[in-house]
């Protein structure tokens, strides 16, 4: 019996790294959309910034999805 | 030739059945959280997912050669008579563990269906055993704990990361990344699991002769295919959706996108890397990672023990069925006929115990409702244990 335990071993730790790596990188644009909220609700700002920042994070975790569905077609 | 195209004729039909259920029993996976969150409502949630199956079903160019990966010597004798009984198999698990809203895996059914048909019709050689642990036993064992480990870790994250700004705010925006989350899941689905009924029916056209060997499957083949599993995601398994989206835990926004994620991840990577392992284990798996993650940590452990159970059960439940029907149909037509008159007999008792305690769009994410138990002694409250 010919078990791939690297296979194995490597899958998991892909699949542990890209979740944590998407789910962080969301909830930081996550952050920064709030935070651009707060500043124009204080009126201390339009929040420009903070909105690029959102802006990069959620783009980011679009070009994973887009690399996934690729996965899935290329099949 | 009269014979022969009887029973293929069946067997298709009994294989775009078996898509049905596998439709239906699986729109959970990738829409329960979602439904559960609010991040979508829930015929909004089963209509996206049908659509997206269906797309899945053109999506890959990939050709299902082979319908059990190497689990079964397909050269020994895989008769329509044998990919008939597995079927029969797989859609009775499928609807009973609908009928008790536990997510089992659909694969997981067919694969138990066609060795137990292949047992019985060929002999235990037919079985590639070493393939059966290494593909299926090890990966089924592996994922959901994969999955569940990444989702914790990255609910924590998500709570950690988004700590200091209003919930509000950042709920909304975890709800809209759910939608995409789920519909990834839902058309790596469409792919990975139409392309099985595609195979079944075939390989079942080559071996009667009416496809050349090496031959694709015809567009007719291709659209019903994707049809069946679409039909079948958009009547929803409510009763599956319940479970598994309110009946693991209290799950919020947060969890819903880190479940979802973790789920697609797990899926796609070892999808790619050749691991053809159970979508309904991995994001149950994710689920109860991300209760655990999350703010209460509670996770309703009587579930998860039931949940576990099937897990175990689904191989061998449905092998011991398909080799009872392997037993009867290999008499020939009366006794395909027989096989069938049962599996439409058993599937229509099981819709009529269903009507008795009917959960549907309307009543599927009801705050008191618990976990659907037919005939299964109810627990008075779910219980709830803290990790």
């Amino acid at each position: 019996m010919n078990i791939k335990w690297a296979a194995l071993a490597e899958t998991a730790g892909v699949s542990l790294f890209v979740t944590l790596a998407v789910v962080a990188v969301f909830a930081l644009g996550n952050l920064a959309l709030s935070r651009r909220e707060a500043a124009v609700a204080a009126g201390t700002g339009r929040g420009v910034p903070a909105l690029v920042a959102a802006g990069v994070c959620f783009a980011a975790c679009a070009a994973v999805v887009l690399y996934g569905i690729s996965l899935i077609a290329a099949k | 030739m009269e014979h022969i195209t009887f029973l293929v004729a069946v067997v298709i039909i009994t294989a775009l059945a078996f898509d049905f259920t596998n439709g239906f029993h699986d729109t959970a996976n990738a829409m329960a959280t979602s439904i559960a969150t609010g991040a979508l409502k829930p015929k909004v949630a089963v209509a996206i997912a049908a659509v997206l199956n269906f797309a899945g079903a053109f999506l890959s160019v990939k050709v299902a050669t082979t319908i059990s990966g190497g689990l079964v010597n397909e050269k020994a004798g895989l008769q329509p008579s044998i990919i008939f009984a597995a079927l029969v198999g797989a859609i009775l698990w499928n609807l009973l563990t609908w009928l008790k809203g536990l997510p089992s895996s659909s694969s997981h059914a067919l694969y138990g269906g066609l060795i137990g048909a292949t047992v019985v019709g060929v002999g235990l050689h037919g079985v590639n055993f070493s393939t059966v642990v290494s593909k299926i036993l090890i990966p089924a064992v592996a994922s959901p704990i994969i999955a569940g480990v990444a989702s914790w870790g990255a609910t924590k994250l998500a709570y950690l990361i988004t700590r200091g700004a209003p919930k509000e705010g950042t709920e909304k925006g975890f709800r809209r990344g759910q939608v995409f989350s789920s519909s990834l899941i839902s058309l790596a689905h469409g792919t990975n699991d139409a392309q099985k009924t595609m195979g079944i029916i075939t390989l079942t056209l080559i071996s009667a002769g009416a496809l050349h060997k090496g031959d694709g499957p015809p567009v007719w083949v291709i659209v019903s295919a994707g049809l069946a599993i679409a039909l079948g995601t958009y009547m929803g398994g409510w009763r599956i959706i319940r479970s598994m989206g309110s009946g693991l835990a209290d799950i919020k926004p947060p969890q819903g996108f880190s479940s979802e994620t973790a789920a697609a991840t797990v899926i796609l990577t070892s999808s790619h890397m050749g691991y053809g392992l159970s979508t309904t284990q991995v994001c149950s798996g994710g689920i109860m990672g991300a209760g655990l993650g999350g703010p209460s940590g509670k996770l309703r452990w009587g579930m998860v023990r039931r949940m576990a159970y099937t897990w175990g059960l689904t191989l061998p439940a449905a092998a011991v069925v398909s080799g009872l029907a392997a037993l009867v149909a290999d008499r020939g037509d009366w006794g395909v006929a027989l096989v069938g008159l049962a599996l439409v007999l058993g599937a229509g008792a099981m819709w009529l115990i269903s009507r008795r305690q009917p959960v549907h769009a309307d009543n599927v994410t009801a705050a008191d409702a618990a976990p659907v138990t037919v005939e299964l002694p109810a627990p008075a409250a779910p219980t709830t244990l803290a990790a």
